[in-house]
């Protein structure tokens, strides 16, 4: 079976979608180049008018393609660095995210954002490594991502024939991941809603993007002892909250390992809901970045400041009442 | 009277009663906000009026715009229904965003309107974007985007000359310069000239009376024109004066940051008064108790109007239908 690597997946994705209707277009830095990889080719198969390259001002073609969107077009803008979504946080968070509401339903403003290479990317620093899905999450914008690259593939899709904004952050360690699957059956996953990647009866869980596997590398490190379910939600926001449920249901238990920033944190949305609302067993915890972080350079540091499978690990002990392993 | 004198005359009367509506339409407002029928208060557009008028009298029905927080000038002068924009102000379900967006959103996307918008300077990315792709799908419509001299320091409407005069598109920036961002004076907000600004990016501009409504009008449908044809953008420097205070709520702030000489003097060019002489009492007698009856009725659909059911918040978030939780419940 031929691999599908994450950004081949997220490429074939725009390729698709681009063939399929032609109001879609890509606006970003470098795209037609396809400095990231993603758009290699599609300047030469669907030309200028629908590949732009644009200058260096983030916040004025941002509101470009809502204007673009307001009046028929789907732009996917490609974002080179994650927080240039902090630079335009207006554009997206105040303009096209509330023009359905503030007209009473007259506009969609279908937007897709997206930003391969989110988070922690080897030395690039406090600029270049952040994850801002809470921060979109929050605000209430469609927030998407995407653990396999299957699920890019069709988390993409979705995103672009999806009538409102929606943020596609793909996480930057998974985008050299590869995936054994028939390209004829990648299709579109629904927003919104989450997936059982691995099955288990004492604890759930869940865990975003390329935290994913290591969730599930922790379960099957204590397969003998304790039996994890591993939920992805794929979706941030709107969050599944009934397939977390279905799962917390059967296991009674949970931890949320989250790759942001504590304090106001995603990790602390799904624990406090949960405690709301769902009947735990056991207290639930989370493994997230420290409160406020700025990731910092030096690799130690940056490891030291990232959700790590240890720290999980112990996570998934304690809420189970199982002995802490001797370092 | 000739045809093309008829003609001419229709012109002068259709602009004489935009503006009278527009003039009248917030002298009610103010009044429905002093009542508290109108929530939070409005941006008066009160002595401006002559440049709504003019330049959307050169557009085409199709034509796109994007406003501002000060935007019901330029909303009814789009075409916008007088009661549906009343009854959008007074937060009624009949209103023209269903009393969801309010003064500082009013918006029919129906009519090329596509929203006033509550941050400066937010509209003219919005606008290239729209004639980028207008010129896309083949059409020869065109976009205007109003904004104030405060917005001329934003970095994001300079971004857009770029992009705008980079790609040659059809949009027009229309910058009302009343002198004053809330209180701060244009010569203290402005290095070099807003007309410069846009020579600095080759952009045609001209700095024009913003009280002469034909003025307005003619200037607008020369950049129009090219502009459709493929000439690119322009921007139009209007000058003329804000009669009234920033916003309904600044008599409670007790500021003081004009002279009451001042106010006379910019009030004493009308922009109304201009284009009442140029036909004649009797006309503007006849047009001014049509528009009165407009806004009767206007006032009555609104205040008679059912304001929208709590429940309904959350209605229209997203284009999808998609609802917010409102608590969890398992797959079965
Ligand atoms: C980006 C931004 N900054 C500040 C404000 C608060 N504010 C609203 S209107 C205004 C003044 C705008 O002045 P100008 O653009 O000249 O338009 P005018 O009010 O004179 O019509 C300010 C500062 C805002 N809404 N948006």
């Amino acid at each position: 079976m031929p691999k599908l690597s994450y950004l081949g997946a997220l490429s074939k994705a725009l390729n698709d979608e681009l063939a399929r209707d032609p109001s879609v277009c890509v606006f970003g830095e470098d795209v037609r180049v396809g400095v990231a990889n993603i758009t290699k080719g599609l300047v030469e198969q669907f030309g200028p008018q629908r590949i732009v390259d644009m200058p260096l001002s983030e916040q004025a073609f941002t509101s470009f393609a809502t204007g673009a969107a307001l009046v028929g077009q789907r732009p996917v803008i490609e974002f080179q660095i994650p927080s240039l979504l902090f630079l335009v946080f207006e554009q997206i968070a105040n303009q096209a995210h509330k023009f359905s509401l503030m007209t009473g339903g007259q506009a969609k403003v279908p937007v897709t954002y997206l930003v391969p290479g989110s988070g922690s990317r080897v030395g690039w620093a406090g600029q270049h490594s952040d994850q801002p899905y809470g921060l979109f999450a929050h605000v209430g914008l469609k927030t998407v991502v995407p653990s396999t690259p299957s699920d890019a593939y069709g988390l993409l899709v979705s995103a672009i024939r999806d009538d409102d904004p929606v943020v596609v952050l793909t996480p930057a360690a998974s985008s050299t991941d590869r995936e054994d699957v028939d390209p004829a059956e990648l299709g579109p996953v629904p927003l919104g809603v989450g997936r059982v990647v691995r099955p288990g009866s004492d604890i759930t869980v869940v865990a975003v993007g390329h935290l994913v596997q290591e969730a599930v590398a922790v379960a099957d490190e204590l397969a003998s002892e304790v039996s994890v379910e591993v939920f992805d939600p794929r979706t941030v926001y709107p969050f599944d909250w009934a397939g977390l449920a279905a799962s917390v249901g059967r296991t009674g238990r949970l931890v949320v390992i989250d790759d942001t920033n504590r304090f106001c944190g995603f990790a602390a949305e799904i624990v406090s809901t949960a405690a709301e609302e769902l009947t735990l067993t056991a207290p639930p915890r989370r493994v997230t970045r420290p409160d406020g972080t700025v990731l910092p350079f030096a690799l130690e540091l940056d490891r030291a400041a990232q959700p790590h499978r240890d720290q999980l690990m112990d996570a998934v002990r304690g809420v189970c009442g199982l002995a802490r392993k001797d370092p | 009277m000739s045809d093309a004198m008829s003609e001419q005359y229709s012109t002068r009367e259709r602009l004489y009663r935009t503006m009278r509506l527009i003039r009248r339409f917030e002298e009610f407002c103010i009044k429905l906000v002093r009542s508290g029928e109108i929530a939070g208060g409005i941006h008066p557009y009160i002595g401006q009026e002559a440049i709504a008028a003019g330049v959307c009298a050169a557009l085409r029905p199709d034509d796109y715009i994007t406003s501002t927080h000060r935007g019901h000038g330029h909303v009814l002068a789009k075409g916008a229904d007088p009661a549906g924009m009343m009854a959008e102000l007074t937060g009624r379900v009949t209103g023209l965003n269903k009393g969801r967006g309010g003064s500082m959103h009013a918006a029919d996307v129906s009519l090329g309107i596509l929203g006033a918008n509550g941050i400066v300077g937010a509209g003219a990315p919005i606008a290239a974007g729209a004639a980028w792709a207008a010129t896309r799908a083949g059409e020869d419509r065109i976009a205007v985007s109003f904004f104030g001299d405060g917005a001329v320091s934003q970095g994001v409407v300079l971004e857009s000359f770029n992009l705008a005069a980079l790609w040659q598109l059809p949009v027009l920036f229309v910058c009302e310069n009343n002198g004053y961002a809330s209180t701060l004076t244009v010569d203290n907000a402005v290095a070099g000239t807003i007309v410069g600004r846009a020579a600095a990016f080759g952009i045609p501009a001209a700095r024009i009376d913003g009280t002469d409504a034909e003025a307005v009008m003619a200037a607008t449908r020369e950049y129009a024109d090219r502009a459709r044809s493929g000439g690119g953008p322009a921007l139009l420097e209007c000058a003329a004066y804000r009669f009234d205070a920033h916003h309904t709520w600044e008599h409670k702030s007790f500021v003081r940051y004009r002279t009451r000489e001042e106010v006379a003097e910019g009030r004493s060019r009308d922009p109304l008064l201009v284009q009442a002489e140029l036909i004649g009492s009797e006309t503007c007698e006849r047009i001014d108790r049509e528009v009165e009856e407009v806004l009767e009725s206007a006032r009555q659909f609104a205040l008679e109007s059912p304001k929208p059911d709590p429940a309904d918040a959350l209605d229209h978030l997203y284009a999808t239908g998609l609802r917010p939780r409102a608590g969890v419940t398992a797959h079965a």
